[in-house]
């Protein structure tokens, strides 16, 4: 009897295995569908093989955003982790100021990201924006609408801004998780202030770094809203990443097959970097 | 090496101190004296961790002076003390092998590589890690990584005292047993002036020549082992060290009996109770027989610990514990006695000093 | 009454409970003695249901429980750190459980003033649990387990966190609680002294696997095997390793000691022999006994006794002396072993016959 009433807890967990099959494997296989078959309307469909996938792979255009994709990626993944961990170790550890700054930190975090784009492009507009026309006032021409760089410099920005907070409310609940005795017995030691970050602080905070760097990645990787918001993947193609690109070429060009090969193989790219990236991160702790 | 002198120390953690109940550290004045081995026992909020942070230097006590070897240390930071610390739950850089665990102080004050290796060399012996040099200190045992944080202190040569907080709480009973004596080894063999803080008396009696028992902020006796088994100066002492504590009866003494609800007790000694005083008479279970001599009690319980029984018996209406070796008989028509030389006699909880006894 | 039968419990490969059988008896108190991950706190999870054995099964009154999930079972539970609703006055704290199964008030007042008296918390009802002493902390959670009414009660390290006074005085109690509820209470300690003090049963663990279980006394004096007879000794207990001679073992440097009566009849050979620190004495005990050689390490004094760390043939033993006896390291000493008291090993560390206790 213990059995059955055992099994029924089962029940519970169908609402949620229905929802995920509404919610990714259904559309997962019909993109996995539409990304082997040609289709010129009708509903009329052929069996193209891996062709979609070969031609995607040897697309210089496709190269070119993945490229693009990898360098937004690394780039906020260099300046928000040691920039949050900075403002995390700049935090008071107690005392009122706290609250305050854990406040402080949480706000952009709070902000959609459509409107987040939204505001940074009047911010950088370079005739009313405060930004864009404070740069030009330094005698720096910027524009970030026909520039590149100055486009890069501000879809960047405009990411740091938002998201570096995340990293900080992480890397101080890492912090916060060490004990005093570590910081006396370091004085006690006679440890310099990088020795304590290096050999106390750093190793303690590895874990939440871990999902730092995993939830940055994999959100900057997917990047969509802000930067079309802003730039629309403009100048040119200058911040047209993957998955504005994607896009273009579903909506925009109705090129489906290319479309869902470039979604396959998008995937289970985050897929293995995360996979790769943890199992790095992790391996010293298992032993 | 340093003696350290508590000169008039007092601290409260209020702003404004004003009655003596508002100190957590009422008065202390007492001098630890160069290579010694001190324990400061006490039940938790007794003070002993208060005292220890203000020689380490984690507080500034409110009133009074600190100072290492007549050196005036009061308002210098923990860094610039000298000193090192065991704490509570093991603390070791877990990044580092054991070796640059042990290493670590003796590179940030600069000592040259092979100063560095030949003290490490020696202190890595001392604790016996010399196996595991190096490995990652992070996938030690607890009292591994307790040895670690020790050796970190012996192997600064120029260090004042090494202060223990409670150094074997997260340690098992067995480990527990090797690390005291190897403690008490190399106390020893280097000589350094050592505080060690703990609520258990075990730990604080083996380790330490002098057990400085505190009680709500105060010291109330500091001795030897010896003498706080024997003598204790308050009844406090009598109860909180021993296993079980100090029987306490209320009695009247004259010269040299003590009666207690119709019994009379002998005194090794006559004694004087100032007037109005409430005297009481303190004898360790240790020292209380049970036999067929004596006055006449029940037993209640029979506790048998292994090594010995404990006997709970009453006598005369009061509750009296007794401690009994392994294979003697306990008589079907029990009867109490006390040896002389265990009583002690307590006016208002403070012993009462007598020719003989001290 | 609870029984385990073979039961087993491994996580991702690792067998964390081997093979464990137990009966444990309404109205008893039952220790779970063992090192720190002998595999008391798994076994305890399994007890409650908390946690889904491996293999085995778990059995409650006869009925099979198996599988039965903690709320569904009558089970309370204690643990080391003092586990209490901190915004809670200690009345609501202790009420909870009976709020929780929609007890009826006075019911409820009744309970909650019975056990506040039993662990003498009456007159801090009112306050919440962060005024109150460590002790007294526990003596809440100690409380709520009991308005449970609980059938199976599990304490683990209950009295760990607290001093060592608290934990004498508490722990003096703690019996007399016991036998007011008819709960089977499992209680889980890495102290044998503790085990001792609280008498009742005794599961020694070791690695995963209980290695012996009865009253906690006969567990002490008569353990089965070695490794019961170690777990089951603070001090540690002493060893030796030396061959039996005809009525003789010999030990390292010429040292013999008489065969106890009973053990005559065993083969010559290799045997271990085990023995407690106070059976190991300056003075000769008589009945045979001859003194051994032994270099002193350290000593530590209590104030009334003394334990004096030897080595003897790459051994460390520990003797245990009454009153102040201190000894320079390095000092040779003359040690005589009880041979009334010794427990002797065969090869396999099986014990091949419990000594006889001397009257």
């Amino acid at each position: 009897m213990n059995k059955t009433w055992n099994n029924r807890a089962w029940f519970m967990v169908l609402p949620v295995l229905l929802l995920v099959a509404f919610n990714a494997i259904i559309p997962l296989m019909t993109v996995v569908n539409y990304s082997v078959q040609e289709t010129f309307g009708n509903n009329l469909f052929f069996f193209e093989g891996v062709k979609w996938y070969q031609e995607v792979l040897n697309s210089p255009r496709f190269h070119a955003a993945l490229l693009r994709q990898f360098g937004f990626t690394g780039l906020i993944l260099l300046i928000e982790i040691p920039l949050g961990v900075a403002v995390a170790l700049a935090m008071p550890r107690s005392g009122p100021w706290v609250s305050v700054c854990l406040v402080l930190m949480a706000l952009p975090l709070l902000i959609p990201w459509n409107v987040v784009g939204a505001m940074w492009n009047i911010f950088a507009l370079p005739d009313i924006g405060l930004l864009g026309y404070g740069i030009n006032a330094l005698g720096i021409e910027y524009n970030f609408t026909r520039q590149p760089g100055a486009a890069w410099f501000t879809v960047v920005l405009m990411d740091v801004w938002h998201w570096t907070s995340l990293v900080v409310l992480l890397a101080y609940a890492g912090l916060r998780s060490i004990p005093d005795a570590y910081y006396q017995a370091a004085r006690i030691d006679s440890a310099s202030a990088w020795s304590v970050f290096r050999y106390i602080q750093l190793p303690k905070m590895r874990r939440v770094l871990t999902i730092a760097v995993l939830l940055r990645f994999m959100d900057s990787f997917m990047v969509y809203t802000e930067p079309f918001v802003l730039t629309g993947g403009g100048p040119g193609n200058a911040t047209t990443f993957l998955s504005i690109d994607l896009v273009k070429a579903a909506l925009g060009e109705f090129n489906l097959g290319i479309a869902a090969a470039m979604s396959i193989i998008y995937f289970l790219m985050t897929l293995l970097v995360c996979w790769v990236f943890y199992t790095l991160m992790t391996k010293g702790e298992e032993q | 090496m340093a003696s350290i002198q508590l000169d008039h120390i007092r601290h409260a953690y209020g702003a404004k101190p004003k009655s003596p109940s508002d100190y957590a550290l009422k008065e202390v004045h007492h001098t630890f004296a160069d290579g010694g081995a001190y324990a400061l026992l006490g039940p938790s909020g007794c003070g002993k961790t208060t005292l220890l942070n203000i020689i380490s230097g984690l507080l500034q006590p409110s009133e009074g002076r600190l100072l290492f070897d007549s050196r005036d240390v009061t308002h210098l930071p923990t860094e610039a003390r000298n000193i090192a610390q065991v704490f509570q739950f093991p603390v070791v850089y877990d990044t580092m092998t054991v070796f640059d665990n042990l290493a670590f102080p003796l590179r940030n004050r600069g000592v040259a590589e092979d100063e560095v290796r030949r003290r490490v060399g020696e202190i890595i012996e001392m604790i016996d890690l010399r196996d595991l040099a190096g490995s990652k200190a992070q996938r030690l045992t607890a009292d591994s990584k307790q040895k670690i944080a020790l050796g970190r202190g012996l192997v600064r040569s120029d260090v004042n005292a090494i202060l223990f907080d409670e150094p074997l709480t997260v340690i098992d009973p067995h480990m527990k047993w090797m690390l005291r004596s190897q403690l008490k080894h190399l106390h020893r063999r280097v000589g350094f002036t050592m505080v060690y803080v703990t609520h258990d008396q075990t730990e604080a009696l083996t380790f330490a020549d002098r057990v400085v028992v505190m009680y709500e902020g105060e010291i109330v006796q500091i001795g030897t082992p010896e003498e706080l088994f024997e003598r204790p100066r308050h009844t406090f002492v009598g109860y909180f060290i021993g296993s079980p504590g100090m029987n306490v009866l209320p009695v009247e003494i004259d010269g040299r009996t003590a009666r207690v609800d119709g019994l009379s007790i002998d005194l090794f000694a006559p004694v004087a109770i100032p007037a109005g005083a409430r005297a009481e008479l303190g004898i360790r279970p240790e020292f209380v027989r049970i036999g067929r001599d004596g006055f006449p009690a029940t037993i209640s319980k029979i506790e048998d610990v292994g090594r010995h029984r404990i006997v709970r018996a009453t006598l005369a209406g009061r509750e009296i514990a007794a401690i009994v070796p392994e294979d003697a008989e306990i008589p079907a028509d029990p009867r109490v006695s006390f040896e002389p030389r265990g009583i002690n006699v307590y006016a208002d909880s403070w012993r009462v000093e007598t020719e003989a006894g001290s | 009454m609870l029984e385990l039968r073979n039961v087993t419990k491994s996580v991702g490969g690792a067998d964390h409970i081997r093979d464990v059988s137990l009966e444990l008896r309404h109205g008893t108190l039952n220790v779970l003695l063992g090192p720190t991950l002998s595999g008391k706190t798994t076994l305890m999870r399994l007890m409650a249901g908390l946690d889904v054995p491996t293999g085995g099964s778990v059995r409650f009154d006869g009925v099979d429980v198996t599988g039965v999930p903690v709320q569904r079972r009558n089970v309370a539970m204690v643990y080391q750190q003092f586990i209490n609703y901190p915004a809670m006055t200690v009345y609501e704290n202790i009420a909870s459980p009976l709020r929780v199964a929609g007890a009826a008030r006075e019911i409820i007042d009744r309970e909650v003033r019975r056990a506040a008296e039993i662990l003498r918390l009456t007159p801090f009802l009112d306050r919440t649990p962060l005024q109150l002493s460590g002790g007294q902390q526990q003596r809440t959670a100690l409380a709520r387990a009991i308005v449970k009414n609980a059938s199976l009660v599990l304490l683990d390290e209950p009295l760990a966190n607290l001093d060592y006074k608290l934990r004498e005085e508490l722990r003096a109690e703690l019996p007399r609680i016991f036998a007011e509820t008819g709960a089977i209470f499992v209680y889980a300690t890495t102290e044998p002294h503790e085990a001792l003090l609280l008498g009742g049963n005794t599961a020694t663990l070791s690695e995963g696997r209980v290695t012996q279980y009865g009253p906690t006394i006969e567990v002490f004096r008569d353990p089965v095997d070695l490794v019961t007879a170690r777990t089951f000794a603070d001090p540690p207990l002493n060893t030796i390793v030396l061959r039996k001679e005809g009525s003789s073992f010999l030990l390292d440097g010429g040292a013999t000691l008489p065969v106890p009566a009973g053990l005559s009849g065993i083969a010559d050979g290799a045997y271990t022999i085990g023995f407690q620190p106070h059976h190991l004495s300056l003075a000769s005990p008589g009945a045979g006994a001859a003194p051994v050689r032994a270099v002193v390490a350290v000593t530590e004094v209590t104030g009334s006794e003394s334990f004096v760390h030897l080595s003897f043939a790459g051994e460390r033993w520990v003797m245990l002396s009454l009153g102040v006896k201190i000894f320079e390291p390095d000092e040779t000493l003359e040690v005589f072993i009880d041979p009334r008291h010794l427990l002797v090993f065969d090869g396999d560390g099986r014990a091949v016959r419990a000594p006889a206790r001397a009257a």
